[in-house]
């Protein structure tokens, strides 16, 4: 099924020569209306006339998350303030958010891009959806929320947490698809155990869309096994529409992005050069229709790759993997760079314990890896909760090359979220 | 034949822990007659002799804790020094493992519990050498 088959299934010459008209204009706008653009051309002498193939695109200047902050609230702003539609901000852990404008052009495009993206997984106007994502200055439930309105579908703009609220609402409107981070979703699936609902029967779930933030395979798995639906991988971020940036069909092999929008290279995050085809690396991306913030060679952080093979699908537009880390969350732990999502993928193989982790990192350079003891890993002995213990320290040591302390704890001792999950908790004195 | 059941739960080794056990099951209106606490490291595994077993490990589980039913065998023996060492001599003698070991005595009648690596053997043999191994039910609790 497609939503607009010509332009999802448009051959690949055409949509270079489409994206290099789209870009050439889109550099064309900033130079005449963005001073933080402007200065960057005049110190790296690149003129919007230079941009002849899309090869060219390196010549470009990157656009970092710090620069958004450092031009907050309008610097970036392309269009008079008046065509200004939508104001979203994405979270910054420290000081002022990135501030980010859509047009009423971009509303309606990045609505497009999610029906897009729900109708390649199947999705009819005959599902229900419910929204468990974030309203608010957070794009994930809006520009979601607008997709599946486009579909036809019911929306129910639940938000998150209240899970009594949201279980009922899945009874009485008979929910068919979700839109959730893989925390919550991990959440929702004990919060349903320990109420005795079986969602293979009691509920008519089934799909969700997992996302903002990255999570593993063993995720998913875990996911689609508890809630008995199909778990689709979606990709986005506030600096690029929101959700809806990149989306699985149902081959479910890698995240179709929408390269008529949008410019995904991927390059090495030290030293800036692009790596070859096919490699790991951190996306890049640029926006091609954005009206009000258009962004160049924007440093996501996300660290994956591309595969540039052709799909089953019939869609021509390139995938995204599985994203393997952010670039900012990975953490050096007695001189190895590891991330969260290694250790992630560890514990979620492991069936004797939960669902629910967080890493502590405390003294100089102690970690401690603390997750939540499910019923099929316990034995009734004590020897056997270390030997549960050392399997999963020893199981860590081979993944992430550190040996970290376990904790094994009681069910409900780690902080549950609601949102997006602090997994990572820093209190060294380094 | 059914063994005796235990509940056995998850802690961890720290202060409070026991109390945070036993006031569940004295909110579930549960009689505890025998207690064992096992800790090594970070971590303890508590079993309960109870009144009603499958209500306590349910006690537990509704407070989301981790609990289960684990066997046991209880013994009736004479109140009188080296009551515990015939079983004990019973069971080394058929080379079976004796992981656990207590007692209690309750209107005047002695009561041993034990946990072993076989119990459908160790029960056998116990009883081949005329020792009376009780089922939940005639457990005076």
């Amino acid at each position: 099924m497609f939503w607009d088959q010509a332009i999802e299934t448009i051959d690949r010459a055409a949509l270079e020569r489409l994206q290099l008209q789209r870009l050439q204009e889109t550099v064309r706008r900033v130079a005449a209306h963005v001073p933080f653009y402007q200065q960057k051309f005049a110190e790296l002498g690149v003129k919007p006339g230079d941009l002849r193939s899309l090869a060219d695109l390196r010549r470009l200047p990157f656009t970092t998350s710090a620069d958004l902050r450092a031009n907050y609230p309008t610097g970036l702003l392309a269009v008079p303030y008046d065509d200004a539609l939508r104001l979203h901000t994405s979270s910054g852990t420290t000081g002022k958010p990135k501030a980010l404008f859509f047009s009423r052009q971009d509303v309606d495009n990045a609505g497009e891009l999610c029906a897009r993206s729900f109708v390649a997984t199947g999705v009819t106007k005959q599902d229900v959806f419910q929204n468990m994502m974030t309203y608010g200055m957070f794009t994930g439930a809006l520009v979601t929320h607008y997709g599946a309105e486009k579909v036809g579908c019911l929306v129910i703009p639940a938000g998150p947490g209240n899970s009594e609220r949201q279980l009922m609402l899945m009874q009485d409107f008979r929910t068919t698809f979700l839109h959730v981070t893989p925390s919550y979703a991990l959440y929702l699936a004990t919060f349903m155990e320990e109420h005795g609902v079986d969602p293979r029967r009691g509920l008519a779930l089934r799909k969700a869309f997992v996302g903002a933030e990255p999570y593993t395979l063993e995720t998913c798995r875990k996911i689609e096994e508890s809630l008995g639906l199909d778990v689709y991988n979606s990709y986005g971020l506030s600096e690029m529409n929101g959700p809806g940036v990149a989306f699985e069909c149902e081959q479910k092999h890698g995240m179709h992005l929408w390269e008529d929008h949008f410019i995904a290279e991927i390059i090495d995050p030290q030293t800036g050069e692009t790596v070859p085809e096919g490699e790991t690396g951190e996306l890049v991306m640029t926006t091609l229709c954005r009206e009000a913030m258009p962004l160049l060679r924007y440093r996501t952080r996300d660290i994956t790759s591309l595969l540039t093979t052709p799909c089953p699908c019939g869609r021509t537009h390139h995938r995204l993997n599985r994203i393997a880390g952010r670039s900012d969350d990975m953490l050096i732990v007695r001189g190895v760079n590891l991330y969260p999502q290694q250790i992630e993928r560890v514990l979620m193989a492991e069936p004797g314990v939960g669902r629910n982790y967080q890493i502590a990192l405390e003294g100089l350079d102690e970690m401690t890896v603390k997750v939540e003891l499910e019923e099929a890993g316990f034995e009734a002995k004590v020897e056997q909760l270390m030997k549960l213990q050392n399997h999963l320290a020893e199981k860590l040591r081979s993944e992430i090359l550190v040996k970290p302390r376990v904790q094994l704890l009681p069910p409900g001792s780690l902080p549950v979220s609601d949102g997006k999950a602090r997994r990572v908790i820093d209190n060294r004195k380094l | 034949m059914k063994n005796v059941k235990l509940v056995a739960a998850f802690a961890e080794n720290k202060p409070g822990q026991v109390a945070r056990f036993t006031q569940i099951l004295a909110q579930a209106n549960i009689n505890i007659r025998w207690l064992a606490v096992a800790s090594t490291g970070p971590y303890g595994v508590m079993k309960f002799l109870v009144s009603d077993p499958d209500l306590a490990c349910q006690a537990f589980k509704d407070k989301g804790l981790i609990a289960k039913l684990v066997d046991a065998l209880a013994i009736e023996v004479a109140d009188k020094p080296g009551g515990l060492q015939t079983i004990a001599d019973c069971l080394a003698g058929h080379n079976i493992n004796l992981d656990n070991a207590s007692g209690f005595i309750k209107n005047d009648r002695a009561f041993v519990v034990i946990e072993v690596s076989e119990h459908a053997l160790a029960r056998e043999v116990l009883q081949n050498h005329g020792f009376r191994v009780l089922e939940q039910p005639e457990l005076p609790l």
